[in-house]
């Protein structure tokens, strides 16, 4: 099975700091893939290039067509939820409205908001606004899902139906790339983990095995801060 | 202690000496464009000259009293005098029935032709108000003249145009903005002087005459005024005056016999006794209720030139901010320091002097219609305001949002039209509010561009009835209905756009 994503050797530099090093990283159709590492590792840069909001210095990237979900959801304040979803199929792909609601109705119920279609942004809580800017990044119906720190805003519970829902959506034939400190949730939910330090790929594998045995120093550091953030 | 005796002996000595010494004479006149009435000296523009001046001071002199000249404008002379800004004004200021009402006014010392001026080319088509049917012809507002012109346009059709001062009503006769200027034979004269290529007709539309003015219970010093005058006349030193501002003619000493000949009527009357053949005798008022049902059609046509105005001139200034905001938040750097400079100097200048600019100083490259220059001038204007109103909503809207759009794959248009731009508006809509009431009260200022809005005709109403009450608060109640409103509806629609952080 090829790739939906592909990212060779990817460098980029902010005035004097390196933020990524050559950077090597792959997604496959029904794959989670989850990017550790500390604060200031290079997570977030990596999906943002992917994306295309950033342009490297140098390295490659072959992608499928992305949707992101942001760390702050960052939803059109203007628009109630289900207009939020429907705004770029309507006004992109030239889906009629009609059938842009009914997908985008759909997707919502899918994701347990179905009945705060209506609601304007600020009138969500966290995890409704999550999930509505989940589907409003799948109403487009891209390839590949990336997602910045999915389970910041979320507790336990909530943490737990978004991890079935991410599977869910891998399942369905789409590659989903996620940053996350959050070790738990990787090792329960993602299928491969990428650890990142200085801005390359440190280590990698089937997240069980990886957080359980930790090889490189710094996925031990990344740990022990994680538990540390815990206690 | 004899020493301190001594002292306030000395002090109360020179303040007696103070209080002995005769208060100067104030006399208030209008500086501007007033030759040969009252003007800035040329060789000493910190003194001012002209026949009225020289009356002044012969009248200040008769009284034993030094002159003091106090600046007053030409329009607002006769509340300066009833609220004692000066002792008595003397600057062309004409013989009417209400100005006799409301003031002590002195015996006329000038008799003054209206007359009519047109260009060269149209000295045969223009003889007479009747045959400017359809035509503007302009004066200066507040005047006998402007009265002649409000008569004439109900009964020969023309257009009365009102300006502030008496020189761009011909400049705007030579260039073309009007057909035909109606003003006092001395102004006429000077401005043919200034204008070549205008003719006057001799004949007089009507007569009318200049007098002094005081407070209304100076009726005292009214009557030493009188005196004075007449003495004047008697002994030639008006005439030497009148003679040496070349103003001197054929109608000043009949003006004299007839008035040293009624003497002893004169001036006690509260009325002029001359008669004054041919003057237009303003609105009376004998009671308010008349002079509301009198004026309240042209207020209400006034208000609705305001509230036309300032909406013409907000929609222009809020498409032209929009698109100067856009051009400052995503255009290049030249664009941007461009548009910078347009904000900048547009703030920075007052909105008066850009009307001055853009109605007269551009009449020689584009002879903008003063509606729609007022309307340009206040558009442009505004727009540098609400342009910086938008761009600070514009960057009120999260850049994540921009980032989200992109990924979508909205054009950058797009991403504007349907994302950034609504909400914007939403943030700017309460300071868009302000704009355009402040806008509605500015747009008082485009009277100096011969608009007659809201404050304009109230002014005229004040001047004809001699008070300020009742058009002042007829006026404001016009203001607060077209502003409240607006208030009313711009708090609706925030309570349901209510956006984080506005």
């Amino acid at each position: 099975m090829t790739a939906t994503l592909t990212v060779r050797g990817l460098c980029l530099t902010r005035g004097a700091r390196a933020i990524l090093q050559g950077v090597n990283l792959d997604a496959r159709a029904g794959e989670v893939v989850a990017l550790m590492g500390l604060s200031g590792s290079g997570k977030t840069t990596i999906l943002r290039v992917i994306a295309g909001l950033e342009t490297p210095d140098a390295g490659v990237v072959t992608a499928a067509k992305a949707g992101m979900v942001f760390q702050f959801h960052y939803l059109f304040e203007h628009l109630s939820a289900i207009d939020n979803v429907t705004l770029a199929p309507m006004h992109v792909h030239g889906v009629s409205a009609a059938a842009a609601r009914a997908r985008a109705q759909g997707l919502l119920d899918q994701l347990g908001v179905g009945h705060r279609s209506g609601a304007l942004p600020r009138e969500l809580s966290g995890g409704e606004a999550q999930r509505v800017a989940i589907a409003r990044a799948l109403a487009v119906d891209p390839p590949l899902l990336l997602l910045d720190e999915p389970t910041a805003s979320l507790d336990p519970a909530r943490k737990n139906d978004l991890g079935d829902a991410l599977r869910t959506l891998a399942a369905s034939g789409r590659a989903l790339v996620m940053t996350s400190h959050d070790d738990d949730f990787v090792r329960e939910h993602a299928t491969r983990v990428v650890v990142l330090a200085n801005g390359a790929v440190v280590e990698e594998g089937d997240p069980r095995e990886v957080l359980a045995n930790p090889r490189h120093p710094a996925t031990r550091e990344l740990l022990q801060v994680e538990r540390a953030r815990l206690r | 202690m004899r020493r301190l005796v001594a002292c306030v002996g000395l002090v109360l000595l020179a303040a007696s000496a103070h209080a002995q010494a005769p208060a100067p004479l104030r006399w208030g006149g209008d500086a501007e464009g007033g030759a040969p009435f009252v003007e800035a000296d040329p060789s000493d523009p910190s003194r001012v000259a002209g026949f009225d001046v020289e009356i002044a001071e012969h009248i200040a002199a008769r009284l034993g009293r030094t002159p003091q000249f106090i600046q007053v404008a030409f329009q607002s002379l006769d509340q300066s005098a009833r609220r004692g800004d000066f002792d008595i004004g003397l600057s062309g200021i004409e013989d009417i029935h209400a100005r006799r009402q409301s003031l002590a006014a002195s015996i006329p010392y000038y008799e003054f032709r209206e007359v009519l001026t047109v260009r060269e080319g149209d000295r045969e088509r223009y003889r007479t108000l009747a045959d400017l049917r359809g035509r503007r012809v302009a004066t200066l507002g507040g005047t006998m003249a402007y009265d002649l012109l409000l008569e004439a346009a109900r009964s020969h059709g023309i257009t009365a145009v009102s300006y502030d001062e008496d020189v761009h009503p011909y400049s705007d006769l030579a260039n073309g903005r009007v057909d035909a200027v109606v003003l006092d034979h001395v102004l006429a004269e000077r401005a043919m002087r200034r204008n070549p290529g205008l003719v006057t007709h001799a004949a007089a539309l009507a007569i009318g005459h200049y007098i002094v003015i005081t407070a209304p219970d100076h009726t005292a010093l009214r009557d030493q005024l009188d005196t004075i005058l007449r003495d004047a006349m008697r002994d030639g030193t008006l005439e030497r005056i009148f003679r040496k501002w070349n103003v001197w003619n054929e109608d000043q000493p009949a003006l004299f016999a007839r008035v040293l000949g009624t003497a002893g009527t004169l001036g006690t009357a509260g009325t002029n006794p001359l008669g004054t053949p041919g003057t237009v005798r303003t609105v009376g008022t004998d009671s308010s209720s008349g002079a509301i049902q009198l004026y309240l059609p042209s207020l209400l046509r006034a208000a609705v030139i305001t509230l036309a105005l300032s909406c013409f001139a907000m929609a222009l200034a809020v498409a032209l901010g929009s698109l100067i905001a856009i051009g400052r938040v995503y255009g290049d750097r030249v664009t941007r320091m461009l548009l910078t400079v347009y904000v900048e100097v547009m703030r920075g200048t007052p909105v008066l002097l850009q009307l001055f600019v853009i109605y007269y100083g551009l009449a020689a490259v584009i002879r903008l219609p003063a509606f729609i220059a007022a309307l340009v001038g206040l558009g442009l204007n505004y727009a540098a305001y609400e342009s910086e109103i938008y761009r600070s909503a514009l960057e009120a809207v999260p850049r994540g949002q921009m980032d989200a759009a992109r990924i979508l794959g909205f054009s950058n248009f797009q991403a504007v039209r349907l994302i950034r731009a609504p909400q914007a508006f939403r943030i700017a809509l309460a300071p868009m509010t302000n704009d355009f009431v402040a806008l509605l009260k500015d747009s008082s200022l485009v009277s100096v561009i011969t608009v007659v809005e809201l404050t304009k005709q109230t002014q005229i109403f004040a001047t004809n009835i001699g008070s300020w009450l009742l058009p002042g608060l007829l006026c404001a109640a016009m203001y607060l209905m077209m502003s409240l409103p607006l208030g009313y509806l711009a708090r609706r629609l925030e309570e349901r756009w209510r956006m984080p952080g506005a």
